[in-house]
C-alpha cells in the first residue's frame, strides 16, 4: 500500500522475529534508571507491553509495506547461510499466507501483554512471566516467518518450554499434570515431524521451503513423499490438534492462565495448520493426496466429536468447565480447517486459512471472556455459574453479556461475522475436492461437517442461555454480590478482536485477496 | 624447528628417524609437566601443594596453545626411513581436533579437581601426576599411526585412570570401582593385543596404512587369522567407548570415582576409545569393512538402546542417581558416537567427521553437566536427582546452565547444537543406507528425551522445604513463601569457571553450530 524500501522491509521482518527474544533477555535485567516505574513489577509488565507493542507496530508497518498486488511472492526476504554442513539457511520471508497470521499473532500478544499489565495471573515473579511471554512470541512469529524446514522445526519447538512454564507456574488446578501432558504430546509429535523433515531434506538435498515448494515434490519418490507426509502430518496434527490426538488440549486449556489459553488457542494451534499448508501441500503433494481422505475423515469426526463433547458439558449437572468447553469447541473448529486443507483445492485451503484467522480472533475473545468470568466468580464451572436459572449476565452486567453473546454467535458461524466464511469455504471445497480424491467420500465428510455446524450452534446457544440469561434477582450462592461489568482494560483488550471479527465477516476479500494468489501458486508449484 | 638426529651411519640406510618436536609437543608437554609435578610434590609442604594444581592447569593450557602452530595439519614424524609415507605420528586435522578435545577436557577436569585436591579429599601430587599422564596418553593416541604406538597410547591413557578412580582415600566403593574397572579393562587390552599380534602375523607390518594395503592381499591360508585379528583388535577399543556388551563397568566406576574423574572418563576416556576405533577401522582395516561395519552398526544400536533403557530406570531418590543417570546416558551417547563409524563402512571414511562433531558437542555439555553435579555434590554428597529439586530457586544460573546441558544432550531446542549434532549423525546413517539404524536412533532419542526432561523439570520445581511451608500455611500466602531458606554456600571459583566456560561455549555453539559441524562436512584425513 505504501512504498517501503526492501531493506527496511527486511529489517522489519527480522525485528519481528528477533525483537521479542531480545526483549525477553532485557526483561531479566534490572530496569534502567528513568524507567523504574512505580515498582519493579510494574516496570517489567510495562516493558512487556512496550516490546509487544513495538512488534505489533512493526507488523502493521510490514503489512502496509507489503506489495498487495503480488501476494504470492515472498517479500521482505532475508537469506543467510547458517550451517553449511547441513545446508541450513536463515531464510525469512512473508507472503499472503503468512502475513495475516503474523499480524494476528503480533496483535494477540500485544493484547495479552496489555491484559496482563492490569490483571497478572497469580504465580511467581512477573519478570519470568514477561520474559516467557516474549520468548513464546518470538517462537510463534518465527514459525510463520521462516522458510527453512529445520528453522521451522526450531521455531516450532521454541514455544514448548515457555508454554510449559506458563501453564505449570501460572496455571490453575492440576497444572503440573496438564503441563507435563502438553509437553509430552507435542514433543513426541514433533520428533516424528523432525524425522519427516529430515527425510525430505536428505532426499532432496535442500531444506529450503521455497525451493522445495517450487519443485513440488518432483525430486522425491512417491514412497518418500508418503512417509514424510505421514510423519510431518502426525507432528502437526498433534499440535493442531486433530481428533484423536487432541486429548492434551482440554487439560492444558483448563489449567492454563487466561493469557495462556488465549495464546494457545489463538496462535499455537495455528502453527499446526500453517505447517500443513506451507509444507505438506506443496512439498509432498503425492503423499498428501493419498493421506487427504484420512485427514478429512479425522477432521469430520473431530468436528462432530468436539461439538458432542461440548454439548455434554453444557448439560445441567455435568460440572462442565467453560474453559474446557471452549477447548473442545476448538477441536471442532480446527476440524473445519483440516477439512479445508484436505480437499487440496484453492477454495478449501483459502477457507482453511480464513477459518484459522477467524478462530484465532473469536476463540481468543472467548477465552478472554471466560477468564474474566472466572476472575469474577472464582470458577468457570458452568453449573456453579448458572445456578438454578442462569447467570443473568444480561441483567447484571449487560456489556459483558452482550460481548459474550457476540463471541458465541461469531463462533457458531453467523453470516456477517468472521466465523462464517472460513467454514463455509471449507465445506464448499469438500463439495468438489481436488482431482484424484474420491468425491463421494468428501461429500459424506461435507455432510458430517454441515451437521457439525448445527451441533456447534446448539451448544453455543445453550451456553448463552445459561450464562447470559436468567433471573438477575435469583442470585445463586456462588455469585459475587456486586458483579463488575467490563473494565476499561478489558475493553481495550477485547475491542480490537470484536472489530476485526466484524471486519473480516463483512469484508472477507481483505483476507482472501491476500491468501488466494499465494494458495493458487502453492498448489500449482512452480507452474504458476 | 625440526631437530635432526643424525648419526655417523651411511646415507640412505639410516634406521634413525627424524623427530619433529613441535608436532609431538602437545602430547609430550603433559607428560613432562606430570614428571615435574611428581618431583615438585616431594619438595613442597602441605601449604605449597595447591601450586601443583595450578602448574598442571598451566601445563594443559600450554599444550592446548601448542596446537595452534600445527593448525595447517600437514606434519608427520617418526616416519620409516625406507618408506617416508609410513609414519608413526601424524598431526593431521583429525589428530588436532581430537587432541584439542582431549586436552580441553583434561583442563576442565583439572579445574573441577582443584578444590577437591586443596581440601585434601584427594592426594595432590599423585592426583595431578596421574591426570597429566593419562592426558598425555590420550593426546598421543589420535596421532598414532601404527598399532604398537596405538596400544601403548591406549595403556598410557588407561593405567593412570585406574588409579584415579581408586584415589578417594578410605572409600571402599572407590577401590572396588577401581578394581572392577582395572580387571575388565586389562582383559580387553589383552584381547586387543592378541588381535594386533594376529594382524602383524598376517601382514608383517604395524603401520596402519601398510596394514591396510597388505590386508587386501592376504594369502588364503592366513585369511582367518587376519579376520580374527581384526575382530579382536576392535574389542579393546569398543571396551573403552563403553559399548555394549563392554559397558557394565561404567555405572559403578563413575559412582565410585571422584566426580571430576567420572566426567573425565565419560569424555576423554570415551574419546580415546572411539579415536582408536576410527583409526583401526577406517585407516587400518578398510578392506574388512564388511565385517566391522555390520558389527559396529549392531553394537551402536545395542549400546544406545541398553544405555537409554537403563537410564530410564534410574529412580530419582536412590543414592548417586544423578551420577548413575549420567553414566547410563553416556553409554547411550556412545551409541550415537558409533553410528557414523559404522556408516563409514558403507559409504566413505569421511563419515567419521560426524562422530568428531558429535564428540565435540558431547564433550562440552557432558563436562558441563558433571561440573554442576560436582557443585551439587558439595552440599548433597548422596547426589540424588531429587537433590536437584528447586536448584533454580537456590542457584538460578547454575540451574539454567544444567538445564541447557541436559537439553543439549537430549537434542531439544534451545539446545540447538545438540539437535544438529544428532542430525549430522542421523544423516550419516541415512546416507550410508543404514535406514534401520537411523530409526533405532530416532526411537532412542525420543526415549532419552523423557529422562533428560524429567531431570530438567525437577530443577525448576519449588524446593521441598518451601512447598511444605506453603502447604502448612493457608493458600493465599502460598505464593510468597518461595524464598530460599538459607543463603547458599559460596561456589569455589574454579568450579564456577568450569561451569561458565562450558555454558558459554554451549550457548555460542548453539548460535553458530557451524563451528563444530563443519567437521562433519570436510575430510579430516589427508587424501
Amino acid at each position: 500500500m505504501i512504498d517501503i524500501s526492501p531493506s527496511v522491509m527486511q529489517f522489519l521482518l527480522a525485528f519481528i522475529v528477533a525483537g521479542p527474544l531480545l526483549g525477553a533477555l532485557a526483561a531479566l535485567l534490572p530496569p534502567p534508571p528513568g524507567l523504574k516505574g512505580r515498582s519493579p513489577e510494574q516496570a517489567v509488565l510495562r516493558h512487556g507491553v512496550t516490546v509487544t507493542g513495538a512488534v505489533l507496530a512493526a507488523a502493521v508497518a510490514l503489512t502496509l509495506g507489503f506489495d498487495h498486488d503480488t501476494p504470492a511472492r515472498f517479500q521482505a526476504t532475508t537469506d543467510i547461510s547458517w550451517i553449511q554442513a547441513l545446508n541450513v539457511r536463515i531464510h525469512l520471508g512473508v507472503d499472503g499466507i503468512s502475513l495475516p497470521l503474523l499480524l494476528m499473532t503480533a496483535l494477540l500478544f500485544f493484547l495479552c501483554a496489555l491484559y496482563s499489565y492490569f490483571k497478572l495471573p497469580a504465580g511467581p515473579s512477573p519478570k519470568a512471566f514477561v520474559s516467557l511471554l516474549l520468548v513464546l512470541e518470538s517462537g510463534t512469529l518465527a514459525t510463520f516467518a521462516v522458510l527453512d524446514l529445520l528453522l521451522f522445526f526450531l521455531a516450532f519447538e521454541m514455544v514448548l518450554i515457555p508454554m510449559y512454564f506458563l501453564i505449570a507456574r501460572w496455571g490453575g488446578d492440576q497444572r503440573q499434570a496438564a503441563a507435563w501432558r502438553f509437553i509430552l504430546f507435542t514433543l513426541l509429535g514433533s520428533v516424528v515431524m523432525l524425522l519427516g523433515l529430515l527425510l525430505i531434506g536428505i532426499n532432496s538435498g535442500t531444506f529450503d521451503m521455497v525451493a522445495l515448494a517450487t519443485d513440488n515434490g518432483r525430486e522425491l519418490t512417491y514412497t518418500t513423499q508418503l512417509v514424510a507426509a505421514a510423519a510431518i502430518g502426525l507432528g502437526l496434527a498433534v499440535k493442531t490438534p486433530m481428533w484423536p490426538l487432541h486429548s492434551w488440549l482440554p487439560d492444558a486449556h483448563t489449567a492454563a492462565p487466561t493469557v495462556g489459553s488465549v495464546l494457545l488457542a489463538g496462535v499455537l494451534l495455528k502453527m499446526g495448520t500453517y505447517g500443513f499448508v506451507r509444507i505438506l501441500l506443496p512439498v509432498t503433494p503425492d503423499g498428501m493426496q493419498t493421506l487427504a481422505p484420512y485427514l478429512a475423515a479425522f477432521a469430520a469426526v473431530g468436528i462432530v466429536y468436539g461439538s458432542l463433547a461440548c454439548l455434554a458439558l453444557t448439560r445441567k449437572g455435568a460440572k462442565g468447565d467453560l474453559k474446557r468447553l471452549i477447548a473442545y469447541s476448538s477441536v471442532g473448529h480446527m476440524g473445519f480447517v483440516l477439512l479445508g486443507i484436505a480437499t487440496m483445492t484453492p477454495t478449501g485451503v483459502n477457507g482453511a486459512l480464513f477459518a484459522n484467522i477467524a478462530h484465532g480472533l473469536i476463540t481468543g475473545l472467548l477465552f478472554f471472556m471466560v477468564g474474566a468470568l472466572k476472575d469474577r466468580w472464582g470458577t468457570s464451572d458452568l453449573d456453579t455459574l448458572a445456578g438454578a436459572t442462569g447467570a443473568a449476565l444480561y441483567g447484571r452486567a449487560p456489556r459483558m453479556g452482550a460481548l459474550l453473546a457476540f463471541a458465541a454467535v461469531a463462533s457458531l458461524g453467523l453470516p456477517g461475522l468472521a466465523g462464517f466464511w472460513g467454514e463455509m469455504l471449507a465445506l464448499f471445497g469438500a463439495f468438489e475436492p481436488a482431482e484424484g480424491l474420491s468425491r463421494p467420500a468428501f461429500l459424506t465428510f461435507m455432510a458430517i461437517g454441515a451437521f457439525g455446524t448445527l451441533l456447534t450452534a446448539a451448544y453455543l446457544l445453550i451456553v448463552v442461555r445459561r450464562v447470559c440469561m436468567g433471573d438477575p434477582h435469583a442470585r445463586p450462592d456462588a455469585a459475587p454480590a456486586v458483579l463488575a461489568d467490563v473494565h476499561g482494560y478489558e475493553f481495550a483488550a477485547w475491542t480490537p478482536l470484536v472489530a476485526l471479527t466484524v471486519l473480516a465477516g463483512l469484508w472477507p476479500a481483505i483476507l482472501l485477496g491476500l491468501t488466494d494468489p499465494a494458495v493458487q501458486k502453492l498448489l500449482a508449484g512452480g507452474n504458476a | 624447528m625440526t631437530a635432526l638426529l643424525t648419526t655417523a651411519a651411511g646415507p640412505g640406510a639410516s634406521l634413525v628417524q627424524t623427530v619433529d618436536w613441535l608436532a609431538i609437543a602437545p602430547a609430550t608437554l603433559p607428560a613432562v609437566v606430570a614428571v615435574v609435578v611428581l618431583i615438585a610434590d616431594l619438595f613442597l609442604d602441605r601449604r605449597g601443594k595447591p601450586v601443583l594444581g595450578w602448574i598442571s592447569i598451566a601445563g594443559l593450557a600450554a599444550s592446548l596453545a601448542l596446537l595452534l602452530p600445527l593448525r595447517s595439519g600437514d606434519r608427520s614424524t617418526f616416519c620409516l626411513a625406507d618408506a617416508p609415507t609410513a609414519c608413526s605420528y601424524t598431526a593431521d586435522q583429525f589428530t588436532l581436533v581430537i587432541q584439542f578435545l582431549v586436552l580441553a577436557g583434561a583442563l576442565l577436569t583439572a579445574l573441577l579437581s582443584v578444590t577437591g585436591a586443596r581440601e585434601g579429599s584427594l592426594p595432590a601430587g599423585e592426583f595431578w601426576f596421574l591426570l597429566l599422564s593419562s592426558a598425555a596418553g590420550a593426546a598421543l593416541l589420535p596421532a598414532s599411526r601404527d598399532l604398537a604406538t596405538l596400544i601403548v597410547a591406549l595403556e598410557v591413557a588407561s593405567l593412570p585412570a585406574f588409579a584415579l578412580v581408586g584415589l578417594r582415600r578410605g572409600d571402599r566403593l572407590s577401590s572396588e570401582a577401581a578394581l572392577k574397572f582395572f580387571l575388565s579393562s586389562v582383559t580387553a587390552t589383552a584381547v586387543s593385543l592378541l588381535g594386533v599380534s594376529f594382524v602383524y602375523a598376517a601382514t608383517g607390518t604395524l603401520h596402519l596404512t601398510q596394514v591396510a594395503d597388505r590386508l587386501e592381499e592376504v594369502p588364503a591360508q592366513l585369511d582367518t587369522l587376519a579376520m580374527a585379528g581384526v575382530a579382536l583388535t576392535l574389542i579393546g577399543f569398543a571396551f573403552k567407548t563403553a559399548a555394549v556388551p563392554f559397558h557394565f563397568w561404567v555405572p559403578d566406576t563413575y559412582v565410585g570415582a571422584p566426580l571430576p574423574i567420572a566426567g573425565y572418563l565419560s569424555v576423554v576416556g570415551k574419546a580415546v576409545g572411539f579415536t582408536g576405533l576410527i583409526l583401526v577401522t577406517v585407516i587400518a582395516f578398510p578392506s574388512y569393512s564388511d565385517i566391522w561395519g555390520p558389527a559396529l552398526a549392531v553394537l551402536a544400536a545395542l549400546t544406545m538402546t541398553i544405555g537409554n533403557a537403563a537410564a530410564l530406570r534410574q529412580a530419582p531418590d536412590r543414592a548417586h542417581s544423578a551420577v548413575r543417570l549420567l553414566a547410563w546416558s553416556s553409554v547411550g551417547q556412545a551409541g550415537y558416537l558409533l553410528v557414523p563409524i559404522a556408516a563409514a563402512a558403507y559409504s566413505e571414511r569421511d563419515a567419521i567427521g560426524s562422530t568428531v562433531a558429535y564428540a565435540l558437542m558431547y564433550a562440552v555439555v557432558n563436562l558441563g553437566a558433571f561440573a554442576v553435579a560436582a557443585l551439587v555434590a558439595r552440599t548433597a554428597p548422596a547426589n540424588r536427582i531429587s537433590d536437584y529439586r528447586g536448584l533454580y530457586a537456590r542457584r538460578p544460573l547454575t540451574a539454567l546452565a544444567l538445564a541447557f546441558f541436559l537439553l543439549c544432550l537430549a537434542g531439544l531446542p534451545p539446545g540447538i547444537i545438540g539437535l544438529f549434532a544428532k542430525v549430522v549423525v542421523f544423516q550419516s546413517a541415512v546416507d550410508a543406507g543404514l535406514g534401520w539404524l537411523a530409526v533405532v536412533m530416532a526411537v532412542n532419542v525420543v526415549v532419552a528425551l523423557y529422562y533428560y526432561l524429567q531431570w530438567t523439570a525437577v530443577l525448576f520445581r519449588a524446593p521441598k522445604a518451601a512447598e511444605e511451608a506453603a502447604a502448612a500455611t493457608t493458600a493465599p500466602a502460598a505464593t510468597a513463601t518461595v524464598t530460599p531458606t538459607a543463603a547458599p554456600a559460596r561456589i569455589p571459583v574454579p568450579i564456577s569457571v568450569a561451569i561458565a566456560v562450558t555454558g558459554v561455549v554451549a550457548v555460542v555453539l548453539s548460535g553458530a553450530p557451524e563451528a563444530v559441524l563443519r567437521y562433519a562436512a570436510t575430510s579430516l584425513f589427508p587424501q
